[in-house]
């Protein structure tokens, strides 16, 4: 593995983003042309992945090198570099593998549409700065990818611009991550202020000697890592900041996919895997895992209720990645990539069969206008079955092996967390099954007209799904085979700070705990069977608690009342209009108003008449005299 | 003489076009562009001939002028480069923005801008305090008539407001001046002047208040609002661009290394103001109806962040506020272009009378959104590394609490709120069926454009080569202003004594060191 490899793996989607960017008037004759480029760029960065990981799989020492100093002067030096070991070979492997099937797979879903090559430009834009967040090998590089993937993420949830709902959840994504991006922004500061550097090797030995500045006394590291954790709870949507991406599904359903799936909101998950020496010293891991857990459970329960298909998915991967930050939480942390792999496949495979779903129905989201669509989408149907079988836990699918891992260890760090996730993975089972027993069993209840045109989608469509598939539901046993002596955690045991894993040590009986889970997940089955097989969800809430969980806890509601508004009327009526145009001006002018008013009090003493002048003058000389004369 | 010659080189395009105006108005126009940018190529031999490697200035002239200690001396170093460059870069582009946007007095409009440049450009450039003072007031000139003739309908009242706050500020400066010059010898020489000074507190606000008002530190800045809005589109960009960098020049120029006791004493206060007006300008911001309001209080924002930097102590904020000078002169320099190519279009600036704008300029679409971009700090653009150096530097910089940092930082939020929300209302959503008719950007507005985008990429990937010509420059006030506790004992030590021998005797000293360095 070279340094040059590196630099064409991640220059590679810069060009086709590029070619599309810029070429994009004359390439809009030829939309294939656009779509086959900006495939053909991740292919070649898929390529580049493929042979960095096959030479550390074999051996190879990880690559750590500096490029060029970015920001440098006197006492602070913020460089451009590269660092390849285990943890980025798996994360580049996901980003440019499923990046790669997603791109074919537009080439068909974005057919016709108006804005095909900038759809590519931007997808191509969204590899490369996700590349740059996996290859840093330093914070600032770290975070100029994950503001990228940021602006990525904006202009492809509002890609259709002129859709007020598409750009204002554009926005929302954008700001809500920039609250995130605050935390991270000072946890990076104080890493600075402590270390006087942002580099990972420097920072990780540092930190294990114990030789650093200590900024905030013996908390330093405990607030520096609660303020990167602040990031990653804006970037991987978790409470209170995950209300942006239920929203982002305005964007193209490729899109959906590819960021708010498998790569982007994962971001956090690998900020803190990455950060695992810094976590093990500051122990502030169980935070991290407490809000991954109710995260988790809050968001399995607003799916519960969801109608819309796409919100599902999107609530549902806010809950998965609520498991993946129990997972490095506990410390865990292979574990919590591990689920992040699995995920990335079965729910990329999820969202792509969702569009597929949307590509037949006219762009149909609403489930209750669904049903019996297995017959006349088959490959679409039982491909979703997998993904769905393997976000449950079904036995040996991929899902059951990661989440089982975490299940486990988290039993290792607290029962109580074990105990929520289990419920989870429950209600997990039971939303997925109800989406798909309403979507595709029972009697259709497709509109007529949209009836007559249902077919299967194209083969540039379903050849992603199938490839996807495939690994959703094999990728597990061929990773996860022996729990925690498995391949991937052998493979991913060099990764700083992940073989000090604290988790529970193989506490208790292995299989139990597959059987317990696995029990579960067949429960959450079975019991969706018997609710939504014959029936449809109804229009209307019944009881309190369905109507608080369809309206998804009113938390949109609640943030709009207590900050939205009134810091909108606040910088209008009391800044604006109070502060600036009413106090600051109103001096201003006034001072100016003043001195008129004293200039037209003194003009009346100038009178133009000469007795006037010779009679102040007089009265002037004698009180001059006056004073000299008596009061000195 | 090269420093002279781009000083005063447009000064020369002035006379030029009074004397040539009847040639019309293409002549006008083609003199003026051409002394812009042959300005603009000469001021380059600045930066090739600048040596980096030392903190003193170069390129030195220095002639007497007026007997009784007022000289001719100018020069640069890497403090003023940038902002010599910025001014060169910027004026030539106003030039050929404003081609087709002056309808009446065309020559008159050319010749206040070229006028103008003269003055900023002497402003950065001078070395002496009488000097200094003389292109600081008389750039007022053709500011006042850029506004004030070719403004919008309250021309009057904006244009009036701008040079009465700005001479009160000044008429507090130049106490200052003369202050100095009776503790320098009777010398108005900046080169020689050293403290500490007697009164230096008093001093120091006395320069401070005139540049605060400039920059425009809250709460002096509501002659800005007024001010950008009536100017017509390049009067803003060389007020954005240009003036208030004059405001945060004057303060690294003057206050910091002159009075770097005061300096510390006011940093609680000033820091306070700063970080005020971060958050209060991106709010204000946000709710404004007139785009070039909302810009113009983002500048009040963007330039909170400048004077945090200044004052912070470390020599990465100082820098980071040098860099961010430059990039809020070309970011909210090209917002201002942007807004402006609109108005010629549409003739209005309310946002309420927009939308939709992407599908029917596309390529005003895109070169709005980097700029948008650049204003919000992304990474990868120029605005993020000027932010980011000065956020970690008051972080790192010991001069004030980390509390002023973290409210700074939230800043960076409100950023993203204001811009990107300005930017969906106005080029997303449906396109209303007034603004259907309205033409992308012609050839002359992507040249305008262009230099522009090209440097807040290339401060953005690769600020090297604009960080290490201001690295010494810089370090120079980071020394002085570090070694503040030593200084306030000789200051009180000097205090205690009897305040006229104590003068006497710096005076002395000063002068014997005067004789000695003039030895050498």
């Amino acid at each position: 593995m070279s340094k040059e490899l590196i630099v064409v793996l991640l220059v590679a989607p810069l060009v086709g983003f590029l070619i599309n960017g810029l070429f994009g008037k004359w390439l809009k004759g030829n939309e294939k042309l656009s779509g086959w480029i900006g495939a053909l760029a991740v292919l070649v960065s898929l390529v580049c992945s493929i042979i960095a990981f096959t030479s550390l799989n074999s051996g190879a020492a990880p690559l750590d090198e500096t490029l060029y100093g970015w920001i440098t002067g006197e006492g602070f030096a913020f460089n451009i570099g590269f660092r390849v070991d285990a943890l980025t070979a798996v994360m580049l492997l996901v980003i440019t593998g499923v990046g790669f099937l997603i791109h074919v797979y537009s080439i068909g879903y974005m057919h016709g549409d108006e804005g095909y090559t900038r759809y590519f430009a931007y997808l191509n834009l969204f590899v490369f700065a996700m590349l740059i967040l996996v290859l840093g090998n330093n914070y600032l590089m770290m975070f100029v990818g994950w503001e990228g993937v940021g602006l990525c993420s904006y202009l492809l949830i509002g890609f259709w611009y002129e859709k007020q709902s598409a750009t204002d959840a554009g926005k929302k994504a954008f700001i809500v991550n920039r609250i995130g991006d605050f935390g991270f922004l000072l946890g990076m500061f104080t890493l600075f202020a402590a270390f006087g550097t942002l580099d990972f090797t420097t920072i990780f030995d540092a930190a294990e000697a114990g030789n650093f500045q200590q900024v905030f006394g013996a908390s330093t590291l405990v607030i520096a890592t609660l303020l990167l954790f602040v990031g990653a709870i804006g970037k991987s949507a978790q409470i209170p900041l995950y209300v942006w991406l239920p929203d982002a599904m305005e964007g193209p359903t490729p899109v959906s996919a590819l960021i708010h799936a498998a790569t982007m909101v994962t971001a956090g998950v690998y900020m803190i895997a990455r950060s695992a020496v810094l976590y093990n010293i500051a122990h502030t891991g169980e935070i991290v895992a407490w809000i991954g857990v109710l995260t988790a459970f809050f968001a399995a329960t607003i799916a519960l209720t969801q109608n819309d298909i796409k919100r599902i998915l999107a609530y549902s991967t806010v809950s998965q990645l609520g498991y993946m930050f129990v997972g490095v939480g506990v410390g865990a942390y292979a574990s919590g990539i591990f689920h992040l792999v699995t995920h990335a496949f079965f729910k990329g495979l999820m969202f792509l069969t969702a569009g597929s779903v949307m590509h037949a129905m006219a762009n149909e989201l609403d489930m209750r206008k669904m049903g019996g669509l297995k017959s006349k989408m088959p490959i679409t149907h039982w491909t979703f079955l997998v993904g769905a079988l393997a976000i449950a836990g079904f036995p040996f699918l991929s899902g059951f092996w990661s989440k089982d891992e975490i299940l486990h260890s988290a039993w290792g760090g607290s029962p109580l967390i074990y105990g929520i996730g289990l419920i989870t993975a429950f209600l997990t089972a039971f939303y997925m099954f109800r989406l798909i027993f309403v979507t595709f069993y029972g009697e259709s209840r497709v509109e007529p007209e949209v009836a007559s045109h249902l077919h299967e989608s194209p083969s540039v469509m379903w050849v992603p799904l199938v490839l996807l598939a495939i690994p959703s539901a094999l990728i597990g046993l061929l990773l996860g085979w022996g729990g925690h002596e498995s391949w991937f955690h052998h493979f991913t045991k060099a990764v700083a700070g992940f073989s000090s894993e604290a988790h529970g040590e193989a506490s208790g009986n292995v299989i139990l705990f597959m059987v317990i889970s696995s029990v579960v997940g067949l429960a959450g089955i079975a019991f969706a069977w018997t609710r939504y097989s014959k029936r449809v969800p109804s229009d209307e809430p019944t009881g309190a608690l369905h109507r608080l969980l369809a309206n998804k806890y009113y938390v949109d509601e609640v943030y709009n009342a207590l900050i939205v508004q009134p810091v909108k009327n606040g910088s209008h009526f009391l800044l604006w209009q109070l502060v600036d145009n009413g106090i600051i001006d109103g001096i201003v002018n006034g001072v100016a108003a003043l001195i008129r008013f004293v200039g037209g009090l003194l003009r009346r003493l100038q009178t133009g008449l000469v007795q006037v002048y010779i009679v102040s003058m007089v009265l002037g000389i004698v009180l001059f005299l006056a004073y000299y004369l008596f009061f000195t | 003489m090269l420093l002279s010659t781009v000083i005063f080189l447009p000064l020369l395009g002035v006379i030029a076009i009074a004397l040539l105006r009847g040639l019309g108005a293409t002549a006008v126009k083609g003199i003026a562009l051409g002394i812009g940018l042959l300005t603009f190529i000469i001021s380059l031999g600045l930066y090739t001939g600048f040596n980096a490697d030392t903190a003193t200035f170069q390129l030195v002239e220095q002639k007497n002028w007026i007997p009784g200690g007022v000289s001719y001396h100018i020069g640069v170093d890497g403090i003023s480069l940038w902002l010599v460059l910025l001014t060169t870069f910027l004026t030539p582009v106003c030039i050929l923005a404003a081609w087709n946007s002056v309808e009446k007095g065309l020559s008159g409009f050319m010749m206040s801008l070229l006028a103008l440049e003269t003055g900023m450009l002497g402003v950065f450039c001078a070395l002496d305090l009488f000097l200094f003072f003389v292109f600081w007031e008389s750039m007022l000139i053709p500011m006042y008539f850029l506004i004030g003739i070719w403004g919008g309908e309250r021309r009057i009242y904006a244009t009036v407001k701008f040079v009465l706050y700005t001479m009160a500020g000044s008429a507090l400066m130049l106490v200052g001046i003369l202050a100095l010059y009776f503790q320098n010898d009777n010398s108005f020489d900046l080169t020689t002047l050293s403290g500490p000074f007697e009164h230096s507190d008093l001093l120091f606000l006395a320069f401070f208040i005139a540049f605060a008002i400039k920059v425009p530190l809250f709460p002096f800045h509501t002659w800005l609002p007024d001010a950008h809005v009536e100017a017509p589109t390049v009067g803003s960009v060389i007020l954005a661009g240009v003036l208030l960098k004059m405001g945060t020049y004057g303060i690294i120029r003057f206050c910091l290394p002159l009075f770097p006791d005061a300096a510390e004493k006011f940093t609680p206060l000033i820091v306070t103001l700063a970080v005020i007006g971060i958050i209060y300008g991106a709010l204000v911001a946000m709710v404004q109806p007139d785009l070039k309001k909302l810009v113009a209080y983002s500048s009040v924002s963007h330039l909170g962040f400048v004077v945090l930097g200044l004052f912070s102590k470390s020599s990465a904020g100082i820098q980071g506020s040098m860099l961010q000078m430059v990039n809020h002169g070309l970011s909210t320099g090209a917002l201002f272009l942007l807004v402006g190519m609109i108005y010629e279009r549409r003739h209005s600036r309310m946002i309420v009378d927009f939308g939709g704008l992407s599908k029917r300029m596309p390529i005003f679409a895109t070169i709005f959104m980097i700029v948008t971009l650049s204003s919000i700090g992304l990474p990868g653009l120029n605005g993020f590394v000027g932010e980011y150096m000065i956020l970690a530097g008051s972080f790192v910089g010991q001069a004030f609490s980390k509390v002023y940092v973290v409210f700074a930082t939230a800043g960076v939020i409100l950023a993203a709120v204001y811009m990107l929300w300005m930017f969906q209302r106005v080029m997303f959503g449906t396109l209303d069926k007034t603004n259907e008719g309205l033409p992308d950007l012609n050839a002359r507005e992507i040249v305008v454009m262009l230099p522009i985008l090209l440097f807040i990429v290339w401060i953005g990937v690769y600020p090297k080569p604009f960080l290490s010509k201001m690295e010494k420059s810089v370090g120079v006030v980071v020394t002085k202003v570090q070694q503040t506790e030593p200084a306030m004992g000789q200051l009180e030590q000097q205090k205690s004594r009897d305040p006229k021998l104590a003068l006497q005797e710096t005076l002395r000293t000063q002068h014997e060191k005067r004789e000695k360095e003039a030895e050498q």
